[in-house]
């Protein structure tokens, strides 16, 4: 008997509880940002599709779903120590089929350039181009929109007669960064 | 207010944390008065001398200038416009290396100066108690004054303020070592810079100014009192002698107390800080009507022989004032000696604690230039020193006592090394104004305040990079919408051609061969449209093309196989209406009774050929098999199109240019798809070999 009463009582207990709490989280939902949106907010935007996705928001859903997390060349070391650190999990070396050619050359961002000359206004490039960071129209000569473009290269390949080119953005007061290790460091007292 | 006021009647002041008593070593150029140079041969003014952007210019190669005149003009309300110094012709406009510590180049004007200094016309304003506001904010943006501080801030920015300005702030505290161009300034040109004041007070209105001032400067001190004692609002506080209190927030600290908040501006506290030499320019501009083309500038240290102030032309070359103030290239000398590649002795532009190295003496002196410094060895070994001297920190604390901001520098510094952004934020990096008082003190001879500095720009180049993500996403978002949006309106576009389509067919059902015209002829409004849309390829259309390739491919047989049973059709019509006809030329030569089949015979005689040519493109591009289906569909159509009467033909043929048109482009399209990763695999091959 008396152990009939402790069960009831404890499941009577229980049971107020788990319609307390299932009660809580129902009430009191905190709509979290979902992990995607965290991860797209990592990722570098330069929609260059070198991840295998056509975008950054889909390899974010990806990488959501179980994707490698070392796929963005972009980004490079330290999107991946991001995606690392938000997701818990180890910090994987880059991808070798997505690291980014030579690391010697100049690490300075690339934005694309038309060699003008050589357009013959074919369009390809602005079907290709993810961001519409390139003005022209057909039989026309094509331009790059600099500060929109975002350096993803997508449009080199396209082009029927090579006339885009990377070329490093140039170095200038606002964009220019310190480098102790070039410039010896003088501290005059 | 009033006890501020009361305070500062009484000679109390606040004081800020931290601070440093560094040697002042103002004797050097304090005890002679300001020296007007001759004029060099060639000016170098960069277009851009000032935070903000640059304005546009207003002068080519080639151009004589007089003194005064405008060179460029505002392009927004952060440019500040850049005048001749003295008249001459403008002989180069190209990149040279600016005053900037990364040695960059940029933009300049090249100036050869033609020695007679030759005014433009001025209007001299005899009372500016007169003018307007907005006259006078005019004159001020107009004559290109920016803060001579050493910030470079436009000053008509800040001083277009909303009216409640509780203190305008005179900041004459010049509190780095060695530098005495405001002293100078202070002590020959008082009446001016009162002037300036005045103007300042007629625009802003504050209920009280107060020029801050340190008491190592007595001789600045009495003229000020002298040039202020009939105006009961101005107030001459003397400060006693610390390092930085000359920063802005420093200042405002000591003089009323109040903390200006992190992130914003001091204006928000009702307080307007303007440095003396500004005021000065202010009422040169307003009253003389002289554009900021000069200022004074302190030449000093021990590797000259001559320190002194000069009145310095903006644009004048760094090694032309060395020379003038009898530069001792101890440094070259020595080299040549050792037979060390050394570039090039120590100079500094600014200040022993604010300023940097300057890597090339072409570098000319712009509106923010206060102070250049040639130190000797002995004065100043670590300049000479090219490695540094830095050990690790042994956590005395010395530099947090100092920071005149209140900051950790400590732990700035780890975490600058980490390049921990978000740590640095947390610990308000943006709240360092640089004074290198950490630096100074630090025992391990840690150069704190440049890990600061190259933290912040890489911070800032962070915030750039993040805007600029941000954007791309947008736009990347906004063509994912308007590619969806175009398929949509293909889509129901086609559905409507279907619908349209049908229509004709049940009323065909209903009167006969009649209604194959009517399908014919939708068929060929439609592919009018397209065909037009091909040929006149507007950006989205050709998009749009682009993802229907893989449609056309599948279309490409239909077409074929419609294109030969039109073909085939047109043939029959031929034989019907001239029997003998089976050629291209007996149809040539065929006489016509009216002008009108006439017309009709070459456009079908055109078609044909077309058709052919399209059929064998269309041919050649399809590399899939025109399914059985299609084969049916096609003679079906021919029977139909058999069936048709004469009346017909000029439909058709138009029809059929129409399509014949599409079907080159198409074939052009893909020939060109083709070639192309035929060059994408040679260009591969190229690379693999």
């Amino acid at each position: 008997m008396n152990i009939l009463i402790a069960i009831l009582v404890l499941g009577a207990i229980s049971a107020l509880f788990g319609a307390l709490l299932g009660y809580a989280s129902i009430r009191f939902h905190v709509e979290g940002e979902p992990i995607v949106e965290q991860l797209d907010a990592l990722l570098p935007q330069t929609q260059c599709g070198q991840c295998g996705y056509p975008g950054c928001k889909p390899y974010a859903e990806a990488v959501a779903n179980g994707e490698a997390i070392n796929k963005c060349a972009p980004g490079g070391e330290d999107t991946i120590k991001k995606i690392a650190d938000l997701l818990g999990v180890d910090v994987q070396p880059i991808d070798e089929i997505h690291e980014q050619g030579d690391s010697s050359q100049s690490n300075r961002p690339k934005v694309a350039f038309i060699i003008e000359e050589d357009c013959i206004g074919c369009t390809k490039c602005i079907q290709a181009c993810p961001v519409d960071a390139i003005l022209g129209a057909a039989k026309q000569m094509h331009t790059i929109l600099i500060d929109e473009c975002t350096g993803c290269d997508l449009c080199v390949a396209p082009c029927p007669v090579d006339c885009i080119e990377m070329r490093p953005t140039p170095e200038t007061i606002q964009n220019w960064q310190w480098d102790l290790n070039k410039i010896a460091v003088k501290q005059v007292d | 207010m009033d006890s501020i006021i009361e305070r500062i009647n009484q000679g109390k002041f606040w004081h800020f944390h931290g601070g440093i008593h560094p040697p002042e070593q103002k004797s050097i150029t304090s005890g002679k008065p300001i020296k007007l140079l001759a004029l060099p041969k060639q000016l170098i003014l960069p277009l851009q001398q000032h935070i903000g952007f640059q304005g546009n210019l207003l002068v080519k190669v080639g151009d004589k200038v007089l003194k005064g005149q405008a060179l460029t003009q505002q392009s927004n309300p952060m440019a500040v416009p850049v005048h001749a110094p003295t008249s001459g012709t403008i002989t180069a406009i190209k990149k040279s290396v600016i005053a900037h510590p990364s040695g960059l180049s940029e933009l300049c004007l090249f100036i050869d100066v033609d020695g007679k200094d030759t005014w433009k016309k001025r209007e001299i304003c005899q009372d500016f108690t007169k003018l307007n506001r907005q006259e006078i904010i005019k004159k001020i943006a107009d004559a290109g004054i920016a803060g001579l501080g050493g910030a470079g801030f436009p000053t008509h920015i800040k001083v277009n303020t909303k009216p409640d300005v509780n203190f305008l702030i005179i900041n004459a505290a010049e509190c780095e070592p060695y530098i005495t161009a405001d002293d100078l300034l202070m002590r020959e040109q008082s009446e001016a810079i009162v002037d300036g004041i005045k103007i300042l007070d007629q625009l802003l209105t504050p209920a009280f100014i107060l020029i801050g001032i340190e008491d190592n400067k007595p001789q600045a001190i009495k003229a000020l009192q002298h040039a202020t004692k009939h105006i009961e609002k101005i107030k001459v506080c003397i400060l006693p002698t610390k390092y930085p209190s000359g920063g802005e927030k420093q200042l405002i600290k000591i003089l009323t107390g109040t903390e200006v908040s992190s992130g914003t501006l001091p204006i928000n506290s009702g307080i307007v800080v303007q440095n003396v030499a500004t005021c000065f320019a202010i009422s040169d501009a307003v009253i003389n009507d002289i554009p900021l083309i000069r200022r004074v500038v302190t030449l000093t240290g021990n590797a000259l022989s001559k320190p002194q102030n000069f009145w310095v032309l903006l644009g004048t070359k760094i090694s032309f004032l060395l020379n003038q103030a009898g530069f001792v290239n101890e440094v070259n000398e020595t080299a040549s000696i050792r037979n060390i590649p050394q570039s090039l002795p120590p100079v500094i532009m600014g200040g022993p604690l604010m300023g940097f190295s300057i890597l090339n003496e072409q570098v000319s002196t712009v509106k923010t230039s206060n102070c250049i410094l040639a130190p000797s060895r002995v004065e100043m070994p670590s300049a000479f020193n090219h490695h540094s001297n830095e050990v690790e920190c042994i956590r005395c604390g010395q530099c947090a006592d100092v920071c005149p901001s209140q900051l950790l520098p400590q732990e700035l510094q780890w975490s600058a090394k980490a390049k921990d952004h978000q740590q640095l934020t947390q610990l308000n990096l943006f709240d360092c104004i640089d004074c290198g008082a950490c630096a100074y003190v630090c025992p391990s001879q840690i150069p704190l305040v440049q890990y600061y500095r190259v933290a912040k720009a890489e911070m800032r180049q962070q915030q750039q990079l993040d805007i600029k993500a941000e954007k791309a996403k947008t736009r990347f978002e906004a063509r994912k919408l308007r590619l969806e949006q175009e398929k949509i309106a293909r889509h129901a576009k086609h559905k409507k051609a279907a619908a349209a389509r049908k229509a004709t067919m049940n009323k065909k059902s209903a009167d006969g061969g009649t209604a194959k015209s009517a399908i014919a002829a939708a068929l060929a409004r439609v592919k009018a449209k397209k065909a037009a849309e091909n040929k006149s390829t507007g950006v989205p259309v050709t998009s749009s093309e682009k993802q229907n390739d893989n449609d056309l491919a599948e279309i490409s047989p239909v077409k074929a196989a419609i294109a030969r049973a039109k073909a085939k059709r047109l043939a029959k019509d031929k034989t019907v209406e001239a029997p003998v006809s089976t050629s291209e030329e007996i149809i040539q030569i065929q006489p016509v009774s009216n002008d009108e089949t006439k017309r009709n015979e070459i456009d079908n005689k055109k078609a044909r050929i077309a058709a052919a040519i399209a059929k064998a493109k269309a041919k050649k591009a399809q590399v899939n098999k025109p399914s059985i289906e299609q084969i049916e569909h096609s003679t079906e159509t021919e029977q139909e199109q058999t069936n048709e009467k004469t009346q017909n033909i000029t439909t058709a043929a138009e029809e059929k240019k129409v399509r014949i048109a599409a079907a080159v482009a198409k074939a052009k399209a893909k020939r060109k798809i083709l070639d192309n990763a035929q060059q994408a695999s040679t260009t591969n091959n190229e690379e693999s070999t």
